[in-house]
């Protein structure tokens, strides 16, 4: 897939999360975006995903403008696969039923054909042992591998991932960055905002460091990781890579 | 004598152990009363209340008739209180924090009265059953509309968040993700609410409101039989609020769950 960002710009209060980021990434399959707290990735991403309207500037996704109206965003939105941090499942709804309520209230599909869905996909996904439970009674792995499966459910353009490791442990990080791994070595395009610099490396093949609302360096991963030129991005990738 | 004592409250209890101490309990009050009744020394003339017995009847049901009303509309009260406390324009929602307050810092016998013979009379509402229903959904409405308030204040955003990445409207979003969960976490507090409501309806007596206990207050007037007309009165309440009671406790048991 391909993005444009024409001088798209967002404030909080006064504070200016993005600054008139203007740029065209070229194709890409899966799309990393790594950068310092409070840099401005999660505003990055929250627009492309239709959750957040900037004050200014235009965005292209495969060369299609993103109309910031409400009434396309929300069909822009029913699109998408989002995946945040956390708490992404509904508590009172088992993971199947979590599953089952976009496809067939967003999405028209018929309850039986719903149910089939699921069922292929957690018996792929090894979720099938968890389908009746909610979400308190799964681990936040299990819980984040859920999440994924309602997004891919609903056949999305592509996937959007907010740093959805940074709330787990160790071990349950692996099994969820398999996961992503395993959606990319599929074909399926993704974008993802994430810590972990060596996930990023192997998963991405383009990506983006942001800071203080620009967007400082972009490149092939494989570059961008091996010799990164901007002075923020080599005292950034030397403090992450230092523990 | 283990099997009679819970390490934990909330742990299961055995069958027998449950019939057998709810029996000594039974036994034990059953023992108290009798004594208490039996040094009484009370002429005990119950052909007199049998003639009223459907004046009794007549009051139950418009007690059980005006609680009823008085849930519905309290809830409706309390629903729009809960969303006028969450407003965003600033009279609206002190207007329900005052009447919030208001409602709670006072007794309901005095909010009766001045409804009755103030309110209502400036308005020129003569019908005292209305009133009554009134007062009572007032009175309610304030409590439930602290619990609707809380209870939607628990739904945390970042599930708002996920109905609105996954493509749900405005609409699809209260009816699939916040009323669901509303109403599981409000059922039993709502019983609760409505055994409340049917004991501080005898209030409306005091306005002649001809329900359960006006008319028990009657007949003791009419047959000065005191006990033969409270202890029905009594009885007839527990009968209307202990079905309840334990159906909020079903409730609280098959709707709870952990977020
Ligand atoms: N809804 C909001 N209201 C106010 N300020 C916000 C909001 N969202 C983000 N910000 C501010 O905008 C700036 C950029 O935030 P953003 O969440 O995009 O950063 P980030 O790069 O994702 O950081 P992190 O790595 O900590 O998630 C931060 O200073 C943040 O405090
Ligand atoms: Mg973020």
């Amino acid at each position: 897939m391909r993005l444009e960002f024409g001088a798209i710009s967002k404030q909080f209060g006064n504070h200016q999360a993005l600054c008139d980021v203007s740029l065209s990434v070229p194709e890409f399959q899966s799309l990393a975006i790594i950068g310092p707290s409070g840099g401005g990735k999660t505003t990055l991403l929250r627009i492309i995903a239709g959750l957040e309207i900037p004050e200014s500037g235009h965005l292209s996704i495969d060369g299609q403008r993103v109309n910031f109206s409400e009434e396309f965003l929300l069909s822009h939105r029913r699109s998408i696969g989002t995946v945040f941090q956390a708490y992404n499942l509904f508590p009172h709804l088992t993971a199947r039923e979590n599953v089952i309520l976009p496809l067939v209230k967003v999405h028209g599909r018929s309850t039986d054909e719903a149910h089939a869905v699921v069922e292929a996909l957690f018996e792929r996904f090894e979720l099938s042992r968890h389908a009746d439970q909610r979400p308190a009674e799964l681990s936040g792995g299990q819980q984040q591998r859920v999440a994924i499966v309602r997004a891919i459910a609903i056949k999305p353009r592509f996937l959007i991932f907010d740093e959805p490791t940074s709330a787990l442990d160790p071990e349950m990080t692996a099994e969820v960055l398999d996961f992503i791994a395993e959606l990319r070595g599929e074909g399926r395009d993704l974008i993802i905002v994430t810590h972990n610099m060596g996930f990023a490396r192997e998963v991405s093949d383009h990506c983006l460091f942001i800071a203080e609302g620009h967007v400082l360096e972009e490149g092939r991963s494989a570059e961008l990781f091996s010799k990164p030129q901007h002075p923020q991005l080599v005292n950034f990738l030397a403090k992450v890579l230092r523990y | 004598m283990d099997s009679f004592v819970t390490q934990k409250l909330g742990r299961p209890v055995g069958l027998a152990a449950m019939i057998f101490s709810w029996g000594l309990v039974a036994l034990l009050s059953t023992a108290l009363f009798s004594f208490a009744f039996s040094q009484l020394h009370y002429g005990w003339n119950w052909e007199a209340i049998w003639q009223y017995r459907n004046k009794f009847l007549q009051g139950w049901l418009m007690t059980l008739a005006i609680s009823a009303a008085s849930l519905l509309v309290s809830l409706i009260i309390g629903l729009l209180a809960a969303l006028a406390r969450r407003s965003a324009f600033l009279p609206v929602r002190y207007s329900a924090v005052l009447y919030v307050e208001i409602v709670r810092g006072t007794p309901l016998l005095v909010q009766i009265l001045i409804l009755f013979y103030v309110v209502a009379n400036a308005f020129g509402m003569e019908n005292r059953y209305l009133v009554g229903v009134l007062a009572l959904s007032l009175f309610a409405g304030a409590y439930l509309a602290e619990m609707i308030r809380s209870g939607i204040e628990s739904i945390r955003d970042s599930q708002l968040e996920s109905a609105r990445a996954i493509g749900l409207t405005r609409g699809q979003t209260y009816h699939y993700v916040i009323f669901p969960q509303l109403v599981r976490q409000l059922a039993p507090p709502l019983t609760g609410q409505f055994a409340s409501i049917i004991k501080d309806s005898s209030l409306l007596s005091i306005i002649a409101v001809s329900e359960f206990t006006l008319n028990a207050q009657e007949v003791n007037a009419f047959t000065y039989s005191t006990l033969e007309s409270y202890l029905p009165l009594a009885l007839g309440y527990l009968l209307l609020t202990l079905p309840i009671s334990l159906l909020s406790r079903v409730m609280e048991r098959r709707f709870h769950f952990a977020t």
